[in-house]
C-alpha cells in the first residue's frame, strides 16, 4: 500500500481529497462535480457516493444535507449493454 | 421491437413489501406482475436467519427466510400473480411506461398503477484505505455466508452497533468467526438491546462512541485503527487502538432506493429519521404521482415487518383504485394502518413516527 486514498466512488475511483479540491475550485452541485470527474456515473449509478458528496457540500457551506441539491435521476438506473436495446446478444 | 406488456398493477421488487403488496392486491382481484432483479424473490428475507418480533399476524418467531418462502407460496398459489425474475427495472417514463431488463432483454410495460417496492442499499463511510479488499457491507456479508455459505475471513472489525450490526455480528460468531469489537459512533448502541446482550455475554466488546480512523493492509485488510469519539463526535488523541482483523463490516445504515420515485417526479424530501430522500405520500402510501404507490424501505429505511404490512396496505389501494374490492378494502386499510401503529409503538418506531410527521408536515401531501 503506498497511498492512503480515502474513497468516495467506487465505480470510478473518485477519492474524498479531489472531491474536496472541486469544492474549493467552486464546484457546486453533486451534477457538476459529477460532469468534471465522473463520481457518480459508473455501474451503481451514484447510489454509493451521491449522499457522500451531499455531505461534503453540505458541510463546506453550512447547510443541511437535506438541502443540498440532488442531482437528475434518468432512465436507465443501471448500465445496459447496446446488444440489450438491439433486441438479444 | 417486442410489444408491450399489459398489467393491471406492476411492481417493482420482490422482497417483503413487494411480494406482500402482490398477494394483497390480488386477492382483492386485481392482475399483478412483479419484477425482481435476483433470481429468487424474497429480497433480503431469503438470508435472515433470526427470529422476528412483533406479533403473530407479522409473523413472529418465525425466522426471515421461512416467512421469505412463505410469502413467495402465497404469490405462487395465486393464479392472478405473475412474477418476472431476473428482471430489473429501468426508468418510468412520462407516459406512464416502465422498462426493464430480463434476459438480456429490452421490456416494457404499460401498467395501470405501480407500486415501487425497490427497498434500500447500504451506505458506505470515508476513511483512509476504504477500498481494501476484506472490507463489506453487513448485508452483503450476511448473503455470503447464509445464502452462499462462505464466510468472509476469521477476524471481523465490525462497524455500527444497529440491529444489522448487531445481528450480522452474532451470525458470524455462529459460523465461527471472531468478532474483535463492534463500534459504534453514537453514545448508545442503536439496536435491540436483547440482540446487543446476546454478543456481550460471548465475550464481545460493543464500544459505543468510537469510529474507525483508518484501515490498513497490503493486498487486503491486515487492521484497522479505532479511537474514541469526545461528546462533539470530534477523535479524542491518544485514544488510538489497533486491531488485528482481517475483515471490516459497514453496517453503517441504509438508504431508501428511490432512483424510480425521482424519475417519475414524484415530490421528494429528505428525512433523516426515514434514512434519506423518500416520496411525499398519503396514509394510503400513493405518492404526489397519481396511481405510483410505494411500500417498505423505498419508503423510509424500516424492518421487514413493517415493510409487509406498508406492502399489502400499497396492495389493497392500488387494487381498490383499479375498483376491486371497494367493499371491504377501506376494512382492510384500516387493519393494516392499526398493525403498522402497533409495530411502531415501541421505541425504534418513535423516530419512524417522526420521521412520517416531518414527511407529511410540511411536504404538503394530502392525506
Amino acid at each position: 500500500m503506498q497511498t492512503k486514498e480515502t474513497i468516495v466512488c467506487r465505480c470510478e475511483d473518485i477519492t474524498l481529497e479531489e472531491i474536496k479540491s472541486l469544492i474549493d475550485q467552486g464546484y457546486r452541485t453533486i451534477d457538476e462535480i459529477k460532469r468534471v470527474i465522473r463520481a457518480g456515473m459508473g455501474p451503481c449509478q451514484g447510489r454509493t457516493c451521491r449522499m457522500l458528496i451531499a455531505q461534503e457540500l453540505a458541510k463546506y457551506y453550512g447547510i443541511p444535507v437535506g438541502e443540498v441539491l440532488m442531482p437528475t435521476f434518468r432512465p436507465t438506473v443501471r448500465p445496459v449493454k447496446l446488444g440489450t436495446f438491439a433486441g438479444g446478444e | 421491437m417486442p410489444k408491450v406488456k399489459e398489467t393491471e398493477i406492476l411492481i417493482v421488487g420482490g422482497g417483503p413489501a413487494g411480494l406482500s403488496a402482490a398477494s394483497a392486491a390480488a386477492n382483492l382481484g386485481a392482475s399483478v406482475l412483479v419484477l425482481e432483479r435476483d433470481e429468487k424473490p424474497g429480497g433480503q428475507l431469503i438470508k435472515q436467519t433470526h427470529k422476528f418480533f412483533g406479533s403473530k399476524k407479522q409473523y413472529a418467531g418465525d425466522r426471515g427466510y421461512q416467512i421469505g418462502d412463505l410469502l413467495i407460496e402465497q404469490c405462487g398459489n395465486n393464479p392472478k400473480v405473475e412474477v418476472w425474475t431476473n428482471t430489473t427495472a429501468l426508468g418510468i417514463y412520462e407516459d406512464g411506461v416502465v422498462t426493464a431488463e430480463g434476459r438480456a432483454k429490452h421490456l416494457k410495460i404499460n401498467p395501470k398503477k405501480i407500486i415501487v417496492a425497490t427497498g434500500a442499499s447500504e451506505k458506505m463511510i470515508t476513511f483512509p484505505n476504504n477500498d481494501l479488499p476484506g472490507i463489506y457491507g453487513a448485508g452483503a456479508v450476511q448473503t455470503l455466508m447464509n445464502v452462499h455459505g462462505i464466510v468472509p475471513g476469521r477476524r471481523v472489525l465490525m462497524i455500527g452497533a444497529g440491529n444489522i450490526g448487531l445481528i450480522v455480528s452474532y451470525q458470524l460468531m455462529q459460523a465461527g468467526v471472531e468478532i474483535a469489537a463492534i463500534i459504534e459512533a453514537a453514545p448508545t448502541i442503536g439496536g435491540y438491546l436483547v440482540h446487543a446482550s446476546k454478543i456481550r455475554r460471548a465475550g464481545v466488546p460493543i464500544l459505543t462512541s468510537h469510529t474507525i480512523t483508518e484501515a490498513y493492509g497490503n493486498e487486503s485488510v491486515e487492521g484497522a485503527i479505532i479511537c474514541k469519539l469526545d461528546e462533539g463526535w470530534q477523535p479524542v488523541s491518544g485514544s488510538e487502538q489497533d486491531l488485528k482483523v482481517d475483515v471490516i463490516c459497514l453496517a453503517v445504515g441504509l438508504s431508501p432506493l428511490t432512483e424510480l420515485c425521482f424519475q417519475a417526479d414524484c415530490q421528494m424530501k429528505y428525512v433523516s429519521e426515514l434514512s434519506g430522500h423518500v416520496p411525499v405520500r398519503n396514509e394510503h402510501l400513493e405518492t404526489t404521482r397519481p396511481g405510483l404507490y410505494v411500500a417498505g424501505d423505498v419508503s423510509g429505511v424500516e424492518e421487514a415487518s413493517s415493510a409487509m404490512v406498508e406492502g399489502r396496505l400499497a396492495g389493497i389501494s392500488a387494487a381498490c383504485s383499479l375498483g376491486y374490492g371497494e367493499d371491504i378494502a377501506p376494512k382492510l386499510q384500516a387493519e393494516a394502518l392499526a398493525e403498522l401503529s402497533e409495530l411502531r409503538a415501541g421505541p425504534a418506531g418513535q423516530k419512524t413516527l417522526r420521521g412520517i410527521m416531518n414527511l407529511m408536515d410540511k411536504g404538503g401531501a394530502v392525506c
